[in-house]
């Protein structure tokens, strides 16, 4: 069964994080993506670019629009996923509760309903 | 068939299907599903059984029906679209339904309590879902206990069991690394369970409370808050008055309680007893049991009750533990001084502080600050005869 991992966060730079804050966060998301292999439940994950690198399309009164900035301009923004191949959602529940940013965001834990394999889409199991 | 062979046959009946929905979620992890198969297997007994007798193990029978059931359930499903989630799963996987020996019909309700206090589940639906598959008591009976439209329960339970499939939330019991984190979650919810029963709405299903601990308890062998719970829920059901009217506890004939009921309760308060600092159940538990020491000794041993609430004040704090310990001081230092013991006006307005200090302030001879107290303490209940009893001490003064 496939879950994705959705991780939530206050965005930062570098500075706000100060003096070897940022590289240690990496070292943690390295540690974490590389104990999920080893674990043999790591599907796929990206850690994403900041919302103000983001463009948002939409349709509004049948005009499509593009906008720079995110789709809700919120306080914690979603900043990576990770896709998790586990039995069940214990499972999936404590892979989360080891996430890197579970101390300063929202990790959301979401069953996955179908996905594409070779360009196919595969329900979920 | 007396009224209480009746109940009992109702229980066991009750009982066998709290274990098959136990047994056939376990294997599909889709509650709604089983219930379903269990309906349609009952339903089939009802027709068949008449005709052709009661088999020699009616569980087996009804398990096998059932597990036919969901088959082709899967296979018309299988059919209509690509396969839904985990059928072909449960069809072909070692943890199919086939491998179920119905001659050796072992309980999952253990599992099936901790999946419906799962932390994914949301706490105020945790105690219903217990109540109706674990219980095997009707939505309509679970709403009515909750003083919620039939409706509205219904629809709570279904979310909840799609939810449960959905998530894939597993039936099976934490390990010993995470029980600690578990268990409180499903003592709590059977709390819950015996907490309605408290209430005038769902004083009928106190016996099913009182069962439910019991099980919980069984199943688990070993857990001393446990055996707790069930001393506190089974000794409170032996207090349980007769007739409609609301009588406070110090109050209350010695005379009417189930004395079976007392010493059974007392007999799981000694398996809750071990050494080291006792936990939030055993010292409820335990208060329970001094009350129902005033069978033997004729007195309420306020000094007891006081040690045990201050106890219970530092293990688990709440406002109710902070109240009840300030009518106990009340009654040992005086009500001045139980007054002095309350904790400040809670804010919203905290019904059982009301009456605290309504009976407080009466024993202190303020009658019309008591009187303003009662008023407010009876509008806060919700309970008729909790409220008829606060508007007879009003008018008394």
């Amino acid at each position: 069964m496939r879950y994705t991992i959705l991780l939530h966060y206050p965005e930062m730079t570098p500075e706000d994080l100060g003096e070897g804050g940022w590289e240690e966060g990496e070292r943690e998301f390295s540690a974490y993506a590389a104990t999920l292999q080893a674990a043999g439940v790591l599907v796929g994950a990206e850690v994403l670019q900041p919302s103000s690198s983001t463009t948002t399309l939409r349709t509004v009164d049948g005009v499509l629009q593009v906008q720079d900035g995110p789709f809700a301009d919120t306080k914690e923004q979603l900043g990576g996923t990770f896709v998790l191949d586990v039995p069940d959602l214990d499972a999936a529940l404590d892979w989360a509760k080891r996430a890197p940013s579970v101390g300063w965001g929202a990790v959301e834990v979401r069953p996955g309903a179908t996905h594409t394999v070779d360009g196919v889409w595969v329900p979920n199991a | 068939m007396t009224a209480g062979a009746r109940a009992a046959a109702e229980r066991a009946a009750r009982d066998s299907y709290g274990r098959l929905v136990a047994l056939l979620a376990t294997s599909t992890g889709d509650l709604a599903q089983a219930e379903d198969a269990l309906a349609d297997a009952f339903e089939r007994a009802l027709t068949t059984w008449p005709a052709d007798g009661v088999p020699r193990n009616p569980d087996a029978w009804l398990l096998t029906v059932a597990r036919n059931r969901l088959r082709d359930v899967w296979r018309s499903a299988a059919a209509r679209r690509w396969a839904p989630l985990d059928d072909a799963r449960a069809l072909a996987g070692p943890d199919g339904v086939d491998d179920v020996d119905p001659d050796a019909i072992e309980d999952r309700r253990l599992a099936l309590l901790f999946v419906c206090a799962h932390p994914a589940i949301a706490p105020d639906v945790r105690t219903p879902l217990m109540m109706q598959t674990v219980l095997g008591l009707d939505s309509q009976v679970v709403a009515r206990a909750f003083a919620v439209p039939p409706g509205a329960m219904q629809q709570r339970l279904v979310r909840a069991k799609r939810r449960i499939a959905a998530t894939r939330i597993p039936f099976v019991v934490p390990d010993r690394r995470a029980m600690p984190e578990r268990l409180p979650a499903v003592l709590e919810a059977v709390y819950g369970c015996a907490a309605v029963t408290w209430r005038q709405d769902g004083r009928a299903l106190a016996g099913e409370a009182q069962h439910l601990a019991v099980v919980l308890a069984s199943l688990l062998d070993d857990d001393a808050e446990a055996w707790a719970l069930a001393a506190l829920v089974t000794l409170s059901l032996a207090r349980r008055q007769p007739g409609d009217a609301f009588v406070p506890l110090d109050e209350q004939d010695p005379a009417t309680w189930d004395e079976h009921l007392v010493a059974e309760g007392e007999s799981y308060l000694r398996r809750a007893t071990r050494p080291g600092p006792p936990g939030r159940f055993r010292l409820e538990a335990a208060i329970q049991a001094v009350h129902c020491d005033r069978r033997r000794t004729g007195a309420v041993d306020w000094a007891a009750l006081r040690t045990l609430y201050r106890a219970l004040d530092a293990v688990a704090p709440s406002l109710g533990s902070r109240t009840a310990l300030a009518a106990v001081v009340g009654r040992l230092d005086g009500p001045d001084a139980g007054l002095a013991a309350l904790p400040p006006e809670p804010a919203p307005a905290f019904q059982p502080w009301w009456a605290a200090r309504a009976d407080l302030l009466a024993r202190a001879g303020r009658r019309q600050e008591a009187k303003d107290a009662f008023a407010r303490a009876a509008e806060l209940s919700d309970d008729e005869a909790v409220r008829d009893y606060l508007e007879a001490r009003r008018r008394s003064g």
